[in-house]
């Protein structure tokens, strides 16, 4: 390497060549500005929204808590939904998960849990949640099953992931040893994805804590589905009340959550 | 401290412990890792297996409980093929052979004496073991066998608290929970400081002569394979090349399995060794 080389030397583009590179920067911007001047934004429509919320604001100030017993029932059903949609969603995300990994189950097994995953995650909750309210009515049934689902598939998801980043050589010792598929699992798998698992079912429970509020909106139960009620009655008061609540219930989960995350090693 | 064998140790003149007969491994893709290879173990003795990276070293001995699949050849163990047998008799088979790791391959959040018990995986149901219900005499071999392997006391210890030669001993000790027929041990002391490595291979090889069980050692370091081990077996290639006592390995069969080098300062006396150590 001589001197020149050295003094010009640039780390290589990572698209290839550099003009290609200069190219998809172009296109990258042009789409940009063209996107932007398509959105057709509207400063009078954007002012008219700040005095809208003022407005709103106003008036949901101060929150009203007298109808109190309506809002500690909704937030039970919520916080209900969430505690039994994760324990049910950790146990059925077992068998799923292992399934689901690679260098645990055979391919015919692997690919259709795969399929079955990437079907379920390419549905928002809420979408699940108007499906499910169509099926079993409106109220908490459709709610759980919903939160239920998607947590199957997310931990299913997490777990197979998890399993497939084990260290491969406990599970040849012991396998070595003459021990069934299950043993397998139970001593060298397990020990190894534990930790990580119950971190991802601890923050998949704040996780549905905030979703049970949401699929409420849909009429699937829970405090989500009072809010929904009371922006429509224009209620902005005890609108502010069943938010204030939530972020209470929510910064609790995620307290909990840091707290049983510091306990684990 | 001798621990109590469930069966008489199969100890017997011209009886084959374990044949390899013409085993050959081609790994998907063509690589061709075994060769043709053909030994016999018909007493209690250390056998190495010496040769370079890629010769085929670690193929053979996975071959042998079939955690790599042998593409053809016979293995026999006792009299029975073990090249054929279903799911559930290999499971059998398998407890009659213990492993020993390079990585030690040990669970690191399982303790101890879960480690040492699981080399009873194969003998316990699925629940049993599960829940870390064993029976009374395993614990009790198993304890038995701490003390034999130099662990007393550190039976609840986490894997992971462990220094490196601790660790293989924890892993010698799994593998002989098993009261296998034969061991396999693959590089045991390449993980280890030349000191400790000493005294692991030392006891490897006490332990499987008082338990009068064959030991077949893959080994890198010349020198040690010639200071512990009875014979010794080359590969090159995937085919054997040498297959003789450790007396035996002269510059020129070194360079017959590795390679031109200048082998003098390799080759010791086992009895220097064992001084030295």
């Amino acid at each position: 390497m001589n001197a020149t080389a050295a003094a010009s030397w640039r780390p290589p583009p990572f698209l290839g060549t550099r003009r290609r590179q200069n190219l998809a920067l172009a296109a990258a911007g042009a789409y940009l500005a063209w996107s932007v001047s398509t959105l057709d934004i509207d400063a009078n429509r954007a002012l008219a929204g700040f005095g809208r919320a003022a407005d709103l604001f106003v008036r949901m100030f101060p929150p009203d808590f007298s109808r109190w017993e309506l809002l500690v029932r909704g937030m039970t059903e919520s916080l209900q939904m969430a505690l039994a949609a994760t324990l049910a969603g950790v146990v059925a995300s077992v068998p799923l998960g292992i399934a689901a990994a690679k260098n645990l189950a055979p391919r015919p097994v692997y690919l259709a849990a795969r399929g079955l995953i990437v079907v379920g995650r390419s549905f928002h909750e809420v979408i699940i949640a108007i499906f499910f309210v169509k099926l079993f009515g409106f109220g908490p049934v459709a709610g759980l099953l919903t939160l239920s689902l998607s947590s199957t598939i997310f931990l299913a998801k997490m777990l197979a992931e998890d399993i497939e980043n084990v260290r491969v050589g406990p599970i040849e010792a012991v396998r070595a040893t003459g021990a069934g598929f299950g043993q397998v699992v139970a001593y060298a798998v397990v020990p190894q994805v534990l930790t990580r698992s119950v971190g991802t079912a601890i923050y998949r429970l704040d996780a549905n804590l905030r979703h049970s509020t949401i699929v409420g909106i849909v009429g699937a139960g829970g405090i989500g589905q009072s809010l929904s009620a009371s922006f429509s009655r224009y209620d902005y008061d005890f609108a502010a009340a069943i938010l204030l609540a939530i972020i209470a219930l929510v910064a609790l989960g995620e307290w909990f959550s840091d707290w049983v995350r510091g306990k684990m090693r | 401290m001798a621990l109590a064998r469930e069966e008489a140790p199969p100890i017997g003149g011209a009886r084959r412990l374990l044949a390899v007969e013409a085993l050959a491994k081609t790994y998907r893709g063509g690589a061709r890792a075994l060769d043709g290879v053909s030994f016999e173990v018909t007493r209690p003795e250390v056998i190495a297996i010496i040769g370079t990276s890629g010769a085929g070293k670690s193929t053979l001995i996975r071959c042998i409980n079939r955690l790599v699949e042998p593409t053809a050849g016979r293995i026999l163990l006792g009299g029975t093929d073990i090249v054929g047998l279903g799911s559930g008799e290999l499971r059998q088979a398998r407890r009659r052979i213990g492993m020993i790791f390079q990585e030690f391959n040990l669970v690191d959040r399982l303790t101890v004496m879960e480690i040492l018990l699981s080399g009873r995986l194969g003998s316990v149901g699925f629940f049993a073991s599960w829940l870390r219900r064993y029976p009374p005499a395993d614990v009790a071999n198993a304890f038995a066998m701490l003390e034999r392997v130099g662990l007393s006391g550190l039976h609840d210890s986490r894997a992971d608290a462990l220094s490196g030669g601790q660790r293989q001993r924890v892993g010698i000790g799994r593998a002989l929970m098993q009261n296998p027929d034969v061991l396999l041990v693959d590089e045991p002391t390449a993980s280890l400081d030349p000191k400790t490595a000493r005294q692991i291979m030392r006891l490897i090889g006490s332990l499987a002569q008082e338990r009068a069980t064959p030991a077949l050692v893959n080994i890198h370091d010349v020198a040690l394979a010639q200071g512990f081990a009875d014979r010794v077996i080359g590969l090159k290639a995937g085919k054997l090349v040498f297959d003789g006592p450790s007396a035996a390995l002269t510059p020129d069969v070194l360079t017959e399995i590795y390679g031109a080098e200048d082998w003098s300062r390799t080759i010791r006396r086992a009895d220097e060794d064992e001084a030295g150590a």
